[in-house]
């Protein structure tokens, strides 16, 4: 789960790290109101939505008075912002953090990021501050400290000078950011931290002037207060919907949408359909013990993206049985009247039981005998517009 | 011969009293499995299919002489219950639990260094070594007693994988999935330097997916040790970037963990990539008749 900037740094500074004060709006008239409240001569107003790269997309704007504030909020709220990270149709902005201005001096780069290559926790710092980090991992590596931290041991004294002399920062106050930054990662169940850019004021002190925080979804259940920051508008509806359901789905931009067992075999469902030239329109993982409700929920998911123009549903029952995905099928078929092709594999476990389910209803299936099988049969009939009339639902 | 299980592995049941647990431990015996002993806390006394309920793995070890475990505790509780078989002092543990938070798995993994357990998992279908033991979720009926190795990093592929091997009649001396989860007890190299080892595997199959790089350090083991023919599968090429796809462990982050670059490097150790899942097991037979 990510959260917007304004949230992270709410949670850095009760961790002691510092922050610019600032304030969120949800309209123009609101910043009217209360941007008065920020005593700078200078304030930015930055788009808050769950994407990097809004600097360069226009998402991040200077104000030098509350009329400039008030424009800026105005531009903003209510319209799309399009940057790298976005789709291409952008996120909508529903609110803007007002915050006050500062005099940088220079910027810095600063992660803690969990390492599974070496089950541990690393520090990422460069003097590169506000770039991308990859960017500069390409371009000039020796510009980036990799710190490891042992989880059962944590920060120590001299992970900080390491950082610190890198950076040719003042270990004291580098020292409060680093063991903010470090307590609340392992505090909240963090998966990524980043603070681009990390500045040091003319003022001789360190800021986080922009803050990123991803948490680990497994961990939720024990962070209710961290719960209370999701926001559902910045999330895929049907994404969220098939969570609630025991379901894992991910939209994609192609048009055969598919239905599988074990997120394994999902992916290799979607990888089967591109290799005969197809497109596939979602990642569905059913998991294993997916009841027949679950099946028809996840078909009500993945027809509600309208580029769908067909179906492969591909089951190799193990624990999940077969004869359950087939009765999903027919109850979906029935309740939603199923208007695209369905191709359906189903082997292993109750494999028999669930293709004589399919036989014996009225709706219309093609089998296919493996995956590659069901990749060919469901492109080949999406891919002819006849094909698609003969093959309706019903 | 196989690895790491056979007919003298005697296991436990961590959870055993949960609904799943029944389930699979009623299925494991059936498979000719010997369940020794389950573990529950506060279930001291109880039975599930016949099987003794203890309060701790350390009692359920000392009284049955158990050396495995399979933990199908709930995910809050499944950091806890590793911990404790390792401080068993048990040889192996076979975690199937999924949801697992990752913080927990780092101490988990910090706790278990320089100890002789060894962990599957979590996040697994588990281990088999077809008719002789079945230690996990998996479907037994696919399974046949063979030659090939099984190495997956997803359930599902696995028993793809298995059925297609079956189906080509020939069969498996151990299949593992070592879960999706992005940190895990074992490691694609450990599997393959035990199928190196082991005089009944002629080949391996090793699947693996989008996320981190462990196909890639496999494929540089696989180049500097690996004496035996391996031929793999990758899922994911179609994976969009930064999206978890289910499992944990599954997703690309940055230019980072793509399938391309996990192709490329096992294509370099001289492993037989395949692009389609129905020529996995072709591309094997072709390299067992070289």
């Amino acid at each position: 789960m990510n959260i917007h900037e304004y949230q992270s740094k709410e949670i850095l500074k009760e961790y002691g790290v510092p922050v610019l004060n600032g304030l969120i709006v949800f309209s123009a008239e609101e910043a009217k109101k209360k941007a008065e409240l920020i005593k700078s001569d200078i304030v930015v107003v930055k788009a808050q939505i769950h994407a990097g790269g809004r600097g360069k997309a226009g998402g991040v704007i200077l104000a030098k008075s509350l009329d400039e504030i008030v424009e800026a909020t105005d531009k903003l709220i209510g319209k799309p912002l399009v940057t790298h990270q976005t789709s291409p149709e952008g996120q909508i902005v529903r609110k803007v953090y007002i915050e006050e201005g500062c005099n940088i001096e220079s910027e810095f780069y600063l992660s803690l990021i969990v390492n599974r290559k070496k089950s541990c926790f690393t520090f990422i710092a460069s003097p590169a501050g506000g770039m991308d980090i990859e960017e500069v991992a390409k371009t000039s590596p020796e510009d980036i400290i990799y710190v490891d931290i042992d989880p059962s041991v944590g920060l120590k004294a001299y992970h900080v000078y390491r950082i610190a002399n890198f950076l040719n920062l003042d270990k004291k106050a580098l020292k409060v950011i680093l063991e903010g930054v470090y307590s609340c990662f392992t505090d909240k169940d963090i998966s990524l931290l980043e603070i681009n850019p990390l500045v040091l004021t003319k003022e001789a002190k360190l800021v986080a002037l922009d803050a990123k925080m991803g948490f680990d979804d497994n961990a939720l259940y024990r962070h209710p207060d961290i719960l209370e920051y999701k926001d559902e508008s910045e999330e895929d509806k049907e994404e969220t919907k098939a969570i609630k359901h025991g379901l894992a789905y991910v939209k994609l931009d192609g048009n055969i949408g598919c239905l599988v067992n074990g997120a394994g075999l999902a992916m290799a469902t979607m990888d089967a359909i591109h290799l005969a030239g197809g497109a596939p329109a979602n990642f569905l993982d059913v998991g294993g013990s997916a009841s027949v409700e679950m099946v028809s929920t996840g078909f009500e998911i993945l027809l509600s993206n309208p580029k769908v123009v067909g179906i492969f549903v591909n089951i190799f029952g193990g624990i999940m049985k077969c004869d359950t995905i087939a009765e999903g099928v027919v109850k979906a078929a029935n309740d939603m009247d199923i208007k695209v092709p369905i191709v359906v594999r189903l082997q292993g476990a109750n494999a028999e039981i669930g293709l004589e389910i399919l036989s014996k209803s009225d709706i219309n299936v093609m089998l296919a005998e493996d995956m590659d099988d069901g990749a060919e049969k469901i492109v080949s009939l999406v891919g002819n517009k006849e094909a698609t009339n003969e093959h309706l639902g019903r | 011969m196989s690895i790491w299980v056979d007919n003298n592995t005697k296991v436990i049941v961590q959870g055993i009293t949960g609904s799943a647990a029944r389930y699979h431990t009623e299925q494991m015996i059936k498979y000719g499995t010997k369940i020794v002993a389950g573990v529950t806390p506060g279930k001291k006394g109880q039975s599930v299919n016949g099987v003794p309920v203890f309060d701790t793995v350390k009692e359920a070890a000392n009284q049955t002489g158990a050396n495995t475990s399979v933990i199908y505790v709930p995910a809050p509780y499944a950091a806890d219950a590793i911990m404790e078989a390792v401080d068993a002092q048990l040889e192996l543990v076979v975690c199937i639990t999924e949801h697992i938070p990752v913080k927990d798995m780092l101490m988990v993994k910090a706790h278990m260094s320089g100890k002789k357990t060894r962990l599957i998992g979590p996040n697994c279908p588990g281990i088999i070594t077809p008719d002789q033991t079945k230690i996990g979720i998996m479907p037994g009926h696919i399974h046949v007693k063979g030659n090939i190795g099984i190495i997956s990093r997803s359930g599902t592929l696995t028993y793809e994988a298995v059925s297609a091997v079956t189906k080509a009649g020939l069969g498996q001396s151990t299949a593992i999935g070592i879960g999706g989860d992005p940190i895990s007890g074992t490691s694609f190299i450990d599997v393959l330097e035990a199928f190196n080892e082991d005089p009944l595997t002629e080949a391996v199959i090793l699947i693996g997916e989008i996320g981190g790089d462990a196909e890639e350090d496999a494929a540089k083991w696989i180049k500097e040790n690996m004496t035996k023919p391996v031929v793999a599968f990758i899922s994911g090429r179609t994976a969009p970037k930064g999206k978890r796809m289910g499992h944990a462990g599954a997703i690309v982050s940055g230019s980072s963990g793509t399938a391309e670059s996990k192709i490329e490097a096992l294509k370099a150790a001289n492993v037989e990539v395949a692009d389609k899942f129905s020529e996995l097991v072709p591309k094997l037979i072709k390299k067992l008749n070289k």
